[in-house]
């Protein structure tokens, strides 16, 4: 059973290089990232339990944070082009 | 009896948590346009991710009897439930703010240009919960935009 989702994890992880490597826009690509982080976070997981010493868990957990605090600088950055401004953004109106 | 019914629930679980994630993958590739590429993969990483780690919250507890396991992974969940929505959403907003403009079910682009959904994810005066239509919103940005370029015509004939 951890097999399969292994298996599962791994082909979906792929999938999302190939939009990584393939997509046409910046966006694209970061999703395709984060997607692929969220999945390695599982893959740890349940790695773990399909070696039968769920010992892992640790590295998957700090992985997930890591993994949403990376996308969000990276999505400010490109919003803003600039991590420590103190000037959000002007509104139009 | 309780082995059976605990190595029955885990088994569905873990099975319906990786054809999620196998069905967000391919959605990811087959999709034609960022939102539903984002839709497809936002979604089923919550949903293979849910099912997953409680497939896995099962066997650890029932299985392996490690109870420190089972915490990790239920913080693993928590955690994620938080930052996985926050992302996509963080990535549809700064998608629009850069200008993609959205497809329409005809293939077409819904908005005119890439200003107008800058416009779109700047306006403050969305009101997310109130249901408040979309075109109608799109109406109100497209006469302010109007408005502003009339004043700036009146100050260039005055200048």
């Amino acid at each position: 059973m951890f097999a399969v989702a292994t298996i599962a994890l791994l082909i979906t992880m792929v999938l999302a290089l190939g939009r990584a490597l393939a997509g046409p826009t910046l966006f694209d690509r970061l999703l395709a990232v984060n997607s692929f982080g969220t999945k390695t976070v599982l893959l740890i997981a349940v790695y773990g339990f399909l070696t039968g010493r769920p010992d892992f868990l640790d590295i998957a957990l700090v992985y997930t944070l890591i993994n949403f605090i990376g996308t969000v600088a990276v999505l400010k950055f490109f919003e803003v082009d600039d991590l420590g401004s103190g000037i959000y953004q002007e509104d139009d109106y | 009896m309780i082995d059976a019914a605990v190595w029955f629930v885990s088994w569905v679980a873990i099975l319906g948590g990786s054809v999620f994630i196998v069905a967000g993958g391919v959605g990811m590739v087959r999709f034609p346009d960022l939102y539903t590429r984002l839709h497809a993969a936002s979604m089923t990483d919550t949903g293979g991710a849910i099912l997953l780690s409680f497939g896995l919250f099962l066997q650890a507890v029932f299985v392996f009897g490690n109870a420190l396991a089972a915490i990790k992974v239920a913080l693993i969940l928590f955690f994620t439930l938080f930052t996985a929505p926050t992302a996509s959403h963080a990535l549809a907003k700064t998608a629009l703010l850069c200008g993609q403009v959205p497809l329409g079910v005809d293939g077409k682009p819904i908005l005119d240009s890439p200003e107008e959904a800058t416009q779109l994810a700047r306006s403050r005066s969305v009101d997310y919960r109130s249901g408040q239509d979309a075109v109608e919103i799109l109406e109100e940005t497209r006469r302010h935009k109007r408005a502003r370029s009339q004043e700036q015509g009146d100050n260039g004939d005055h200048g």
